[in-house]
């Protein structure tokens, strides 16, 4: 009881004794944070068991494995535009975070990760469950900083929260000795940060270069937007639709900035890159401006770089400045947040609409249409196709789902096919390209969004990596809606084999469980599908179901999704079959 | 365009862990650094890397700029040699005897510049500062007189442009950063715009 006695002696000066452990769910409070996604162990058990006496304020999802914990987080973080929290003990626990930290860093994330940590004296001796976790994640956070005595942790905790939201967002990790967790000090309240001197969140926007571009883009006749989830994360999708619609300049999006635009605008010509639509790719090397909004110009989106959009002009308007002519030199580049640089950007543009130049996009779609879309959302055989359950789900949910996919043929399939509304809606990896990712990430997604519909579209192969966060579902009882498009191959790998190794299916036959009486297991009903008759009305009772559901469709089984531009070529050299 | 060498100047927080950071980015690339120091700079508290590498200047700028975008740096500057003042400290260690008995040692060593640290009766320490040919140098002449051990430390450098870190400082202070940071480089090179 010594401990009461202290704290209530201290209560009536202006700062009072906590735990190091008390001070991070402070903190987290003071930050907004709804739920934490974590696994307990030994050496994080003292802010455990602060969480005991704040689980009236703090949610905290029990998940079935460290990197379910953070691709939910993730899940949370893109869903919910807030910043996820996610708690792992040392060692083991903290290096199955190592994927999620990588995801979240390329796909730039907010997180804060809290890993316990051994007791401050064993650092550097081998003790058990002790693993170099700032060292091991450096390359993976965006700041990371590991506290041994309690009383930093308020300031590293504001600093933490500062530099995950902010600017490029990404993952902090902070690593919290046992010593430190368990201390007491005099806590003066919780101040957030607001800036640090050797940290610019964005640049500051020079009027100048935004004069340039726009006389740039006034003088243009081909103009082309492609555009990526900076869009989303400076939640400037209003700016952004402002902006192509006075200017008149159709637009294409990364699969990370699909739904900043609703499918349906008039000027949404599609998808980029590898598996991209046919207009969006050809005619990137027929622009004659191309303005790049919020987006890093991935391998997967240029295809070979010299000879990509070489006759054009670029404009890339991006917040890190290390993104300007990283891969692609711009011949403007606008350094800033887009919430700031597109108002001002469209003041300046000219009101144009270019008819014959939309043309040219809608005569590649025919194109696409008929030797790819056709086919594949009304197959001329019995053998379902991923596109046409996609359609379908589009007419059911009439594109107002979050959908979340895995990583492989039917992340593809799901990013070109599915309808969207409103923006934070689709939720994928994007750059690190996590198999696995989806289940996890559609539990923390709703958590993120409880008021929408959440489907996890997964593959045979990826529901298979983090399969146990069925775990997670049964035990939170949260509701999603889990989608396996099962073709009984490691579809995309089956994919790349059989153009470009000669058919040589080397380890892609992969096996599949019973997923219905796996989920049986797991208290979710579910239901399989394998005739299309079956499919309208088995996606119906999915998502009309109260509570979680699981819908297996059996799909081609060597289907191959196009178009498709090979690795190491130009985007011009896309093939639609 | 070919790889020359450049001198990085990194002005930071003093961190723990903010030299692994740094040298990721070199690492990731496969960018072999050739010399690395790390020391107090002209502002308080303020640390400064003084980092040697052989690239393509291409190369260089995208590296200063994904350095800068460190938490804790404050600034990242690239630097030619032709743009920077700079030295480099040897130490050498040679046998007593065979300078005293060689008045053809004494006059190398004069000859280089170099200045005795020690003086003991087995052997002697000297010292030389200079650029890396300068302190090669004079280990190849000292070689035949049997040199005992050599060292030299990383490079130091000095930019002839710079006007110090205090003003900058004070602007990185302040909660609104100022106009600086903001060079683009680009905007007049419209013509050749792509690379790779």
């Amino acid at each position: 009881m010594a401990t009461t006695d202290i704290s209530a002696a201290t209560e009536t000066t202006a700062t009072k004794t906590i735990s190091g452990s008390q001070a991070v769910l402070e903190a987290f409070i003071a930050e907004g944070v709804d739920t934490i996604f974590g696994y307990p162990g030994g050496a994080i058990m003292p802010i455990y068991d602060a969480l005991y006496d704040y689980h009236d304020q703090l949610k905290h999802i029990l998940v079935r494995h460290e990197q379910g914990g953070i691709h939910a987080g993730q899940g949370y973080a893109r869903s919910s535009g807030k910043c996820g929290v996610v708690f792992a003990t040392s060692g083991p626990g903290a290096t199955n975070l190592v994927t999620g930290l990588a995801d979240a860093m390329i796909d730039s994330t907010p997180l804060v990760c809290i890993t316990g940590q051994v007791y401050a004296h064993l650092l550097g001796t081998d003790a058990f469950q002790e693993i170099d976790v700032i060292n091991i994640t450096t390359p993976v956070t965006k700041w990371n900083y590991q506290v041994t005595d309690a009383t930093e942790l308020p300031a590293v905790l504001a600093k933490a929260f500062y530099i995950a939201k902010t600017g490029r967002p990404g993952p902090v990790l902070i690593d919290i000795t046992k010593n430190a967790q368990l201390q007491k000090f005099e806590y003066a309240g919780y101040t957030p940060c607001k800036h640090i001197r050797s940290y610019r969140p964005k640049p500051i926007v020079r009027k100048e270069y935004i004069e340039d571009a726009a006389a740039i883009i006034n003088q243009a006749e081909k103009p082309f937007v492609i555009f990526g989830q900076g869009v989303i994360l400076g939640k400037a999708e209003k700016e952004f639709k402002a902006f192509i619609e006075k200017a008149g300049i159709p637009a294409a999006w990364t699969i990370l900035g699909l739904s900043a635009l609703p499918t349906d605008h008039p000027l949404n010509v599609g998808m980029l890159g590898m598996h991209g639509n046919y207009g969006p790719n050809v005619l990137t090397n027929d622009c004659d401006v191309l303005i790049a909004i919020g987006m890093r110009f991935d391998d997967r989106v240029t295809g070979r770089l010299d000879k990509y959009a070489k006759q054009a002009k670029i404009i890339h308007l991006d917040i890190d400045p290390s993104e300007i002519d990283k891969n692609v030199k711009a011949t403007v580049g606008v350094w800033g947040d887009c919430k700031e640089t597109l108002p001002m950007l469209t003041k300046l543009v000219e009101s144009k609409v270019y008819p014959q130049w939309l043309h040219k996009f809608k005569e590649h779609q025919d194109e696409e249409v008929k030797e790819v879309i056709h086919e594949e959302l009304n197959p001329s055989t019995d053998i379902l196709t991923m596109g046409e359950v996609i359609r379908n789900l589009n007419e059911l949910t009439g594109g107002d789902a979050i959908i979340v996919t895995d990583v492989g043929q039917h992340q593809m399939v799901a990013c070109r096919y599915a309808k969207f509304n409103q923006s934070k809606s689709n939720i994928t990896s994007g750059g690190l390209g996590t198999m696995g990712f989806a289940l996890p990430a559609a539990i923390g997604a709703k958590f993120g969004a409880p008021d929408r519909t959440v489907v996890a579209i997964i593959g045979d192969g990826g529901i298979q990596m983090t399969i146990q966060e069925l775990g997670t579902i049964m035990q939170s009882e949260v509701d999603v809606k889990i989608l396996i498009l099962n073709n009984e191959f490691l579809g995309m790998v089956r994919q790349w084999q059989q153009l470009f190794h000669d058919k040589r299916y080397s380890f892609v036959d992969i096996a599949s469980p019973d997923y219905i009486a796996v989920a049986k297991a797991y208290k979710i009903e579910g239901q399989k599908v394998i005739h299309r008759t079956d499919l309208n009305g088995a996606l119906e009772t999915m998502l009309n179901h109260k509570g979680s559901f699981l819908l297996e469709v059996m799909v081609g089984k060597e289907n191959n999704v196009f178009p498709m531009v090979p690795q190491g070529c130009s985007i011009s050299e896309i093939r639609l079959k | 365009m070919n790889k020359q060498e450049f001198t990085i100047t990194v002005y930071t927080e003093n961190h723990i862990g903010l030299l692994v950071r740094i040298a990721t980015m070199f690492s990731r690339r496969k960018i072999n650094i050739e010399s690395l120091n790390t020391s107090p700079s002209e502002a308080e508290g303020i640390h400064r890397f003084t980092i040697v590498i052989n690239e393509f200047e291409e190369v260089v700028r995208k590296l200063a700029r994904q350095i800068e975008k460190q938490v804790e740096v404050l600034k990242a500057y690239y630097n030619t040699n032709d743009e920077i003042i700079w030295q480099e400290l040897a130490l050498y260690k040679v046998s007593t005897d065979e300078i005293a008995e060689k008045a053809q040692v004494e006059r190398l060593l004069r000859e280089h510049g170099a200045r005795a640290v020690v003086i003991r009766k087995d052997y002697t320490i000297f010292e030389t500062s200079g650029h890396r040919e300068e302190t090669d140098n004079l280990v190849a002449v000292l070689a035949p007189f049997g040199l005992i051990e050599f060292v030299r430390s990383a490079r130091v450098a000095i930019i002839k442009a710079s006007h110090g870190f205090h003003e900058k400082l004070k602007e990185f202070e302040e909660a609104q950063p100022g106009e600086e940071q903001l060079e683009n480089e680009f905007l007049n090179k419209q013509d050749e715009i792509f690379t790779m």
